[in-house]
Order: C-alpha cells, then sequence, then structure tokens
C-alpha cells in the first residue's frame, strides 16, 4: 500500500536526475536503471530464504572483493577501489554495506545472542570493522564512515545506550575544540562537572562518584588536546582542510572553501520556489562541481527552492519512518535487523549528503541514495531496499493466510 | 521496552530532518547574502594576476620589466565562426594549430574559457581587436610578459614560462593553476615566491548574457592582488654588457664579486642568448633552437661547468702548506727530482713561484704536506695526508656547493682519500705519487667558476669570505637578503701566510706568467693564470684561466675568468679579466689595444673539429667541450646569423 510513495522516490527523481546531467552522464545512467530494474525483478523473483541461508556467503564474498580490489583495482584519484569493466567501474565498498547488513541479521538472528553481553558485543564489532579496515586501506573513508550507521540497530536491538551517548559526546566535543580555544572548553568542561555535582541528589554524592566525574573531565580535556594532534597530525590534507571550512567557510574561498562556498549559493538562489526545472544558473555553468554526483542536492535547491528541498527531505523523513515501523512489524529478527540497517544506512547517506551542501556537514563524498549519478550506489541501494521489500512481502503474505 | 526505542530512532530522524529544513529556510528565504538577487544572476570568480617583481641592479638600472600583453581565451560553447580559414589567416596560424587548440579547449571544458593564442602583443592584438567582435566566444585578457632592456646575463636570471605539468602536480601548497606563470632556472626560480606576488580574486555577479553586475556580497570575499617584490641584485649592467661583448667567439665564463660583500657583479655565461627570446609567445620555437644548439648556450657555466683549476689552485696550495707548517717564505725548491716540465727558470722561492707559477715547486710544496705527519708508511702517510688537505681546502668552500642564489649549482669534485680508495678499490692502495697532478690543479678536481672567484675574493680578503650571491635586497637595497649573505666565512689560515701570496700575485701580472699587455689597464691588478689541460685537441686548446683582484690594497673586485680552448692562461683570460676590473673600477676602458686584441680573438673550437669523431674525455666530466658547428652568438638576431665560418 505504501509502495508507491517508495517507488515514487526511486524513479521519478532518477529520471530527473538524467535530464540534468550532460548527455554522455544522462546515457550511461539510463542502462544503469535499466540494469536496476533486472536485479529488482530477480530480488522479487527468488526466494527469501536464500537471502537469509546465504548471509554469511555473500559477507565472506565481499570481503573477498574488497580485498582484491586491493591488488587488481584500477587506481582512480589515488583511491584503489573500482573494478573496471570495459568502460564502466564497479565500486565493492558499495555493495559490502549490504552484506554486512545481511550477515549482522543472520548473526544477530540467533536465539540468545544479546548485546548487553561482551562477547556478543565483540563478534558484532567484528563483523562490522573487518569490510571498515579494508575500505580504509583502499582510501575510501567516506565509504567507511556509513558504518558508522549500524549504531542505530544496534541501538534498536539493545545495545547499552551509553555507547551511542558516548559518541555523540565525543563528536560534540569534536567539533567545540575545532571551534574555540582550550582554555575556554576546559572551564566549560569543569563548570558543566560542577553543575552535574551541585544537581545531584545528597545521597548520591559519594567519593566513588565524584571520582568518576573527575575521571569522565580529565578524560574529556585529555581528548579535546587528542583533537588537535589528530587534525593536524593525523588526517590527510584534505580531509584537514574539509574540517576546517566546516568551522571557518571563509578561511579559502578560491581553495576548499569553494566547493562549499558555492553549493550554498547554489541553494540560497533558489529562494522559496526555486528558478524552474533547467533554469539554474550555477549548476548549470559548473560552478558547483561534481554537481552530478555529491553535490546533486544543490540542484534541487536551486532550481526548485525551498519547497523542493521541502518535497526532498519529507519523502526521506517518510521512507525511513515507514522502513522503521515496517522493521518492527517483522515476525523474524533477522528481517527486522536488516530493516533496521536498511533505515541506518540510508540515513546516515542523506544526512550527511544534504548536510554538506548546506554546510552542517563537512564534506564526504558519498552520494544521496536515489538522486546521485553512479551505477554503484544505485544499484547498491536498490538491492538493500528491495531485498527488505522482499522480506517484507514475505510477512504480508503470511499474513494474509 | 527495546520496542519504545523505535521511537528515539524516528524522532531523531525527524529532528535531522526539521534541523535541515530549518536550515534550508534560512539559506533559501531568510539570508539575502546567498541570493542573487530577482534577475538570474551568477557570480564569477575573476581572478586578478599580480605584476611580477621587476629586476634591477645594483645602480638602479633595470634589467627586467613587465610589458602589458594580450592573452585570447575561448570558450568553445559560445563560439561561432563563420569562415574558418578566414579567421586563421588573421591569427595567424595554421588550420591544424587551430583544431588541436580548440580540442583541447573542448576537452577541458566547453563553458568554462580556456587559452587561446597566448601574449599577443599590443600590435597584434589591435590587428584583430576590430575583427574579434564579429566572433562569439573569444575574450582577450591582459597580462604581462617578462622584457630584458639590458639584453644580458639571460642565464643567471632564467625565464618565466608556463608551469609543466610536473610542477603542477608536485607543489607543495596549491597556489599554481595549469596555464599560469612560473620562474624557471636562475633567480626567477630562486626568487619565485618575492617576485611573483600573491594572485588576488574578485567575485563578480554576472547576468546570463556575460554583463558585469557589480561585486558580490560588496567585495566580502575578494582579495586584492598583492603585487611582487622588486629584486635588486648586486650586479653591474654596463661592465656585464662590456663583458659580454669580450667573451663573443669565445666559450666560458667571466665572473666577478665585490669581495667586502659577497655580490656578484659580473655573471657572464659564453656563448649566451637574449632573454627576450624565451619570453615572447615563441617561446617553444627559440627554446628548441637553444636545445640544439651545439654551443649549449643554455647551460651556465658559471656554476653549472666544471673545469679542472690548472695552476689557479697553486694559490690554495701555497696558504694550507704554510698554515699546516710545511712551507715557508723563503722555502726554495729547484726543478731537479720533479717528473713534471716547467717552462721557468727554475730555483725559485715561494714569492718567485707564485709569480711564475712552477710546477716543481708546487709539486715539491704538495709531497711536503703530504707526508707531513709522523707516519713512516708511504701509504698510509698519503692517506693521512690527503685527509688533511681536504679538510683545509674545504674551508674555502671547494668541497661542497657554495649555495649562491641559483637554483642549478652543481657540486664539482674535490677528492677525498676515500674517493681514491674507490677509484683503486681499496684503502692504501695509492699514495703521493698517484695523485701528485692534484698539486697544480690538475686530476680529478673540478672546481666551478663560482668557487674559484670565491677563491680570489678570499684571497683579497686576506682570510675570509660571504658566500657569492646576486641579491642586493627587495624593494630597497639591504632588505629582505638572506641571512647567510652576511656570515663571514673563515679560512682558517692567518692573515700573514695571504701577504706572500698577494706579493707573488701582484709580480705574476707585473712580470710573470701574464701577459705584458695587461698592464696598461694600471689597476693594481693581482692575478694567479692557470692552464686547464684539455687533451682534446691538443695542448693548443687548454682552457685558458685567470682568477685575481684589484687593487692590491683594499680591493673592490674580484674577477674569475674561463675562456675554453683559449690556451695560455696569461693570455686570453688575464685580458679579459683586467678589462673587466678596468671597467668597473674607472667605469671606462683605457687599454684599448687590450680591448681591441680581445674582441678580435676567436677561440671558438676549429671547424676541422667538427670532422674529427669525438675522443673519450679524459676527464670524468668536462662538461664544456663542445663538438663545433656554425656559431650561436650573444644576440638572438644571430641564432641562425651570425655563424663564424671557422677558422
Amino acid at each position: 500500500m505504501g509502495w508507491l510513495n517508495v517507488y515514487a522516490a526511486v524513479y521519478s527523481p532518477e529520471a530527473h536526475t538524467s535530464l540534468f546531467d550532460l548527455s554522455t552522464n544522462a546515457g550511461k545512467q539510463l542502462m544503469w536503471i535499466g540494469t536496476t530494474l533486472l536485479l529488482i525483478i530477480c530480488i522479487l523473483v527468488i526466494n527469501h530464504t536464500v537471502f537469509d541461508t546465504f548471509a554469511f556467503i555473500f559477507y565472506g564474498f565481499m570481503i573477498l572483493m574488497l580485498v582484491l580490489v586491493l591488488f587488481l583495482g584500477s587506481n582512480i584519484n589515488g583511491s584503489r577501489s573500482w573494478f573496471k569493466f570495459g568502460s564502466f567501474t564497479i565500486q565493492p565498498a558499495e555493495f559490502a554495506k549490504v552484506a554486512t547488513a545481511l550477515a549482522l541479521a543472520k548473526y544477530l538472528d540467533v536465539p540468545g545472542i544479546n548485546l548487553s553481553k561482551q562477547k556478543d558485543l565483540l563478534w558484532v564489532g567484528g563483523i562490522i570493522l573487518l569490510p571498515c579496515i579494508l575500505i580504509i586501506a583502499s582510501n575510501e573513508t567516506g565509504s567507511t564512515l556509513v558504518f558508522a550507521s549500524f549504531v542505530i540497530m544496534l541501538y534498536r536491538e539493545g545495545l547499552p545506550s551509553w555507547i551511542p551517548a558516548l559518541g555523540i559526546t565525543a563528536a560534540a566535543l569534536f567539533i567545540v575544540a575545532l571551534v574555540f580555544p582550550k582554555l575556554y572548553i576546559f572551564l566549560g568542561v569543569v563548570a558543566l562537572l560542577g553543575l552535574i555535582i551541585l544537581i545531584m541528589p545528597r545521597h548520591n554524592r559519594s567519593v566513588t562518584n565524584l571520582i568518576g566525574i573527575g575521571v569522565l573531565g580529565i578524560g574529556m580535556m585529555i581528548f579535546v588536546t587528542g583533537v588537535d594532534f589528530f587534525v593536524n597530525g593525523v588526517l590527510q590534507k584534505h580531509q584537514r582542510n574539509r574540517i576546517k571550512v566546516l568551522v571557518d567557510p571563509t578561511i579559502d574561498p578560491l581553495g576548499v572553501g569553494w566547493n562549499v562556498t558555492q553549493a550554498k549559493i547554489a541553494i540560497g538562489s533558489g529562494r522559496l520556489q526555486g528558478k524552474g526545472f533547467l533554469e539554474g544558473t550555477q549548476t548549470k555553468f559548473d560552478f558547483v562541481p561534481e554537481q552530478s554526483t555529491d553535490f546533486i542536492f544543490c540542484t534541487i535547491g536551486e532550481e526548485h527552492g525551498f519547497i523542493g528541498g521541502l518535497v526532498v527531505i519529507a519523502l526521506f523523513v517518510g521512507l525511513l519512518s515507514r522502513i522503521v515501523i515496517l522493521a518492527e512489524k517483522q515476525r523474524t529478527k533477522f528481517a527486522r535487523v536488516y530493516g533496521y540497517c536498511v533505515a541506518g544506512i540510508i540515513f546516515f547517506h542523506v544526512m550527511v549528503n544534504i548536510g554538506m551542501t548546506i554546510g552542517l556537514m563537512p564534506v564526504i563524498g558519498i552520494p544521496l541514495p536515489f538522486f546521485s549519478y553512479g551505477g554503484s550506489s544505485l544499484w547498491s541501494f536498490s538491492i538493500l531496499l528491495f531485498i527488505f521489500l522482499k522480506l517484507d512481502s514475505r510477512r504480508t503474505a503470511l499474513a494474509r493466510r | 521496552m527495546l520496542e519504545n526505542r523505535k521511537w528515539v530512532i524516528i524522532g531523531v530522524f525527524c529532528l535531522v530532518g526539521l534541523t535541515y529544513l530549518a536550515r534550508l529556510f534560512y539559506l533559501q528565504v531568510l539570508d539575502d547574502t546567498y541570493s542573487l538577487g530577482a534577475s538570474k544572476n551568477s557570480i564569477k570568480r575573476v581572478v586578478e594576476i599580480p605584476y611580477r617583481g621587476q629586476i634591477y641592479d645594483r645602480n638602479n638600472q633595470l634589467i627586467v620589466y613587465n610589458t602589458p600583453v594580450y592573452d585570447l581565451y575561448v570558450t568553445p560553447k559560445q563560439v561561432k565562426i563563420p569562415d574558418t580559414s578566414a579567421f586563421c589567416r588573421m591569427m595567424d596560424i595554421t588550420r591544424a594549430d587551430f583544431d588541436s587548440i580548440m580540442g583541447i579547449a573542448v576537452n577541458y571544458s566547453p563553458v568554462k574559457p580556456s587559452l587561446f593564442l597566448r601574449q599577443l602583443s599590443k600590435e597584434d592584438f589591435a590587428r584583430i581587436q576590430d575583427a574579434l567582435v564579429d566572433y562569439r566566444g573569444f575574450e582577450p585578457i591582459i597580462s604581462s610578459m617578462r622584457t630584458y632592456p639590458a639584453h644580458t646575463m639571460a642565464n643567471a636570471l632564467g625565464y618565466v614560462s608556463e608551469i609543466s605539468k610536473k610542477q603542477l602536480e608536485d607543489q607543495d601548497i596549491m597556489y599554481y593553476r595549469q596555464g599560469d606563470y612560473i620562474g624557471h632556472n636562475g633567480l626567477e626560480e630562486e626568487y619565485e615566491e618575492q617576485l611573483r606576488g600573491k594572485r588576488g580574486v574578485k567575485f563578480m555577479m554576472q547576468n546570463v548574457r556575460g554583463v558585469n553586475k557589480g561585486s558580490w556580497k560588496n567585495g566580502a570575499f575578494d582579495t586584492l592582488a598583492v603585487a611582487g617584490q622588486n629584486l635588486i641584485t648586486g650586479i653591474d649592467v654596463e661592465v656585464q654588457k662590456y663583458a659580454d661583448t669580450l667573451m663573443q667567439n669565445k666559450v666560458g665564463a667571466v665572473l666577478a664579486v665585490e669581495p667586502s660583500t659577497g655580490e656578484i657583479l659580473v655573471s657572464v655565461s659564453a656563448p649566451t642568448y637574449d632573454p627576450n627570446m624565451l619570453s615572447s609567445r615563441f617561446f617553444s620555437k627559440n627554446y628548441r633552437a637553444l636545445i640544439k644548439n651545439p654551443y649549449k648556450p643554455l647551460i651556465n657555466r658559471p656554476v653549472m661547468a666544471s673545469y679542472r683549476p690548472g695552476s689557479t689552485f697553486k694559490l690554495i696550495q701555497a696558504l694550507i702548506a704554510q698554515q699546516q707548517g710545511s712551507l715557508f717564505t723563503n722555502t726554495y725548491y729547484g726543478h731537479g727530482g720533479s717528473p713534471m716540465r716547467c717552462h721557468c727558470r727554475g730555483g725559485n722561492d715561494l714569492r718567485g713561484a707564485v709569480q711564475n707559477s712552477c710546477n716543481p715547486y708546487f709539486y715539491n710544496v704538495f709531497r711536503k704536506f703530504i707526508y707531513h705527519n709522523g707516519e713512516h708508511n708511504t701509504f698510509k702517510a698519503s692517506a693521512i695526508g690527503l685527509h688533511e688537505w681536504h679538510n683545509m681546502v674545504e674551508k674555502f668552500g671547494m668541497a661542497d656547493r657554495l649555495g649562491i642564489d641559483l637554483p642549478s649549482e652543481l657540486k664539482g669534485n674535490l677528492p677525498t682519500p676515500e674517493y681514491y680508495d674507490k677509484a683503486y678499490r681499496g684503502a692504501l692502495r695509492w699514495k703521493f705519487s698517484n695523485v701528485y697532478s692534484l698539486s697544480i690543479g690538475e686530476g680529478e678536481l673540478l672546481i666551478s667558476p663560482m668557487k674559484l672567484v670565491n677563491l680570489a675574493a678570499t684571497i683579497a680578503n686576506r682570510g675570509w669570505y660571504i658566500t657569492p650571491h646576486y641579491i642586493k635586497g627587495f624593494g630597497k637595497a639591504g632588505t629582505g637578503v638572506p641571512n647567510q649573505y652576511h656570515q663571514h666565512h673563515e679560512t682558517g689560515i692567518d692573515y700573514k701566510y695571504y701577504l706572500p701570496v698577494i706579493d707573488g700575485m701582484r709580480r705574476a701580472v707585473l712580470a710573470g706568467t701574464v701577459t705584458p699587455l695587461v698592464n696598461t689597464t694600471n689597476i693594481e691588478l693581482c692575478g694567479k693564470s692557470g692552464t686547464s689541460q684539455n687533451a682534446k685537441y691538443g695542448h693548443k686548446y687548454d682552457h685558458s684561466i685567470f682568477i685575481g683582484f684589484a687593487p692590491m690594497n683594499n680591493p673592490k673586485i674580484a674577477v674569475a675568468v674561463f675562456v675554453e680552448n683559449a690556451g695560455w692562461g696569461g693570455k686570453a683570460a688575464a685580458s679579459v679579466a683586467a678589462l673587466v676590473a678596468e671597467r668597473y673600477l674607472k667605469r671606462k676602458t683605457e687599454a684599448l689595444v687590450l680591448d681591441a686584441q680581445v674582441k678580435a680573438s676567436n677561440y671558438l673550437p676549429p671547424a676541422s673539429a667538427l670532422i674529427a669523431p669525438k675522443p673519450k674525455k679524459p676527464a670524468p666530466k668536462d662538461t664544456t667541450q663542445k663538438p663545433a658547428k656554425p656559431l650561436m652568438a650573444t644576440r638572438p638576431k644571430s641564432i641562425t646569423g651570425t655563424g663564424i665560418s671557422g677558422n
């Protein structure tokens, strides 16, 4: 019943995109759409038990591919992560997400597995980290970050809530550390902890608790100091610049800041209603770099204005909520876990991609699901989504019986 | 309970969605800064190329400045040319050129401008300007071109041309873009950062037809171009040009420095070329011609050629042996016992030996030096002695690069004991009798003219030197000179040991190895000639070398001259050196007979050598031996023209 929604999300913007693109890209994209259709039919036809049974085999196969690509892949822009077949290329990292989601679902499906147990947690962590390491080895940091999105699923499946809390605190401190001088942050941390102690009920103010808070505070300060070292010492230069631009977009309007500034100009110039289909001046004249892939949202923002952006974001939020609700209805734990993985992956892509074009996220080269040009990503998102649909159709079939 | 977490998750989704919507609303509806107004404007980035710094000589004469020229850019998608062949005729290019340029441009981007023709002179541009209105998609952009009013010093200056692909990829800070100009070789490369200035950028609003609608956000993001700094050099252009004329029809180098400051006054590499040749849009054609020229005018001989220094090296031998205590002013050696031939009558003390450049004398000096240690085994003693020798000579800046302000300085060779161990395949397999040619500056020594002029300056200063350098300041003299060019380098030789050597040098000019005509310059020149063996065409074609300084007390100029294949050092090289020093000290030339004699002589390798097969070179590298072919002279017009028909 709600599938029209999804179909619309999948297809109408897709045809759209191919028209924005240059003639060569549009042609290729059509081909990709055609093959995607074939894939979808395949997925819908085969028995749902296939995904369940072969989950680990898919996973193993993807790991193998990731290893192979390190040695056999062709080198594009310094990252060795593409297989080349004649004129078109495939990026195994994209499909590794699907395989990892399946493997996770399969693992958690086993009765008795409980995420609050340390051993199980370690296994799950291992399943997620293995492809991450391989993808980092092929120099594709952006795709690696996507694996962080599995946290959403794990949270639903009973991950102790201090882990995501810790992650969010770390991320917040990271950004704060970049914006403010260290001394202020230290003062802030001390003030915050002091406030907590003040609010704390009197009977909770035991020595151990106070020491714990003290240790926490010192940990935060060390972390803040570490951020500086990490940014200047560990990150590659282009990554460092992307983070710096996020904090202060004016530092280098010609070089690094250029992408972000131009993206903002393009979106900002769309106003409420947009300039109209194919009327965008910024995006059409190549002001925004990579406008058909990573910065596709600029086109929407410029040509369709705030209304267009609203619709797209609403569609995505709708789609995500729908997936979550459907996942909850699943009979098997396998399907539910998988559903949450799908939601998490799509959510992460959307958040980062749109976030970077409007200057809320650092520039990370990951595509906007179903919108961006690119075969691998279209394939992998379709596979991701339609495996879930297949699992879901199984549920409805059972319900009807 | 875990089911409830789904609401948290959906809540997070909605929260992020709402945050993004709020941000979008702010960007698109509330915030005016990113709006470009009601009309369909777009922002164009206009890059402002700063003026490159000019280069002056020590007397404020211009050596390099910029002339405005026009670069023509094309935007392929807008191009409409009704008659391509007429267009090509107007632009003075062939159809094939046109196709290839357009091909590259389309490949780069159909909608962004790419370079079509560069550096059209004002005259050329005026010719096509009217007609250009009829062709859409072409846009002239004013730019500038290096111009060299003095027509000299090409090798030391280097040139400015488009950045190479490799440089573009290798840069640390991404400053340069495709098509940018960058200094190559010479001072243009060495001081690139200061000379180029800083590029500015302006953001302009344009409507769809490309009409400017003013600056964007009132220029909040604009940066102003900062013009490059002017470079003041220590060069004396007038003397430099004069030295150029003296070196016509010769191969070699002339260098002069001011001993008290280390500033380079004259830097001639002969044969040379007119620097203007490499700044016009005919760069590639001219560059090819220069590369093919057999006399290799692109080599900057003062720092890139390495010669055996010949007898000039005896000065160092005399100095270090005195310091070591193995030589005294009154030490007397005859010709006996030496395997070397000599042209003097024999029987000299130190002053006389320098005056007459007595080979056996310095054979003995060096022998005594090498064996002046407690070791009795001659092999061991030689190793120890040569080690000491290397250490003392090194202090004169002979071993490593001097560190002058040119990027292309070569190291040369000052042999160490290890060097001979390697050559003789093992330690203690060689001794003094294997290396004695070092005593008179032959053998395995390879020294650049720059190092020799530094030696002359060191002796003129009686014991120290400042590394020679071209720079005298940025903007005005004295500012921005790197610290290493203020630093005194001591040689570790006492003041008193310089005096007899300088005496000998003065006597060498007055009544020694140097041709008497040199004294008509009347500048109290002290010097030492050298004749570097060049077995290629027999001894007739030895290289002629002279180093010296003037006046004897309170020296103002130190000179080193190399003339290849000119034979006896006391004549060709000494004459050039004396005339250059005279011109610098007196600002005029009085020794007219000498002047005429030098200008009339031609020491280019003979035409007959053309036919002879190239013999094997005896030394590791004597970079300057050339097969002879029609001559490249100092003026560009003569690149094909003034060929000398051999001699």
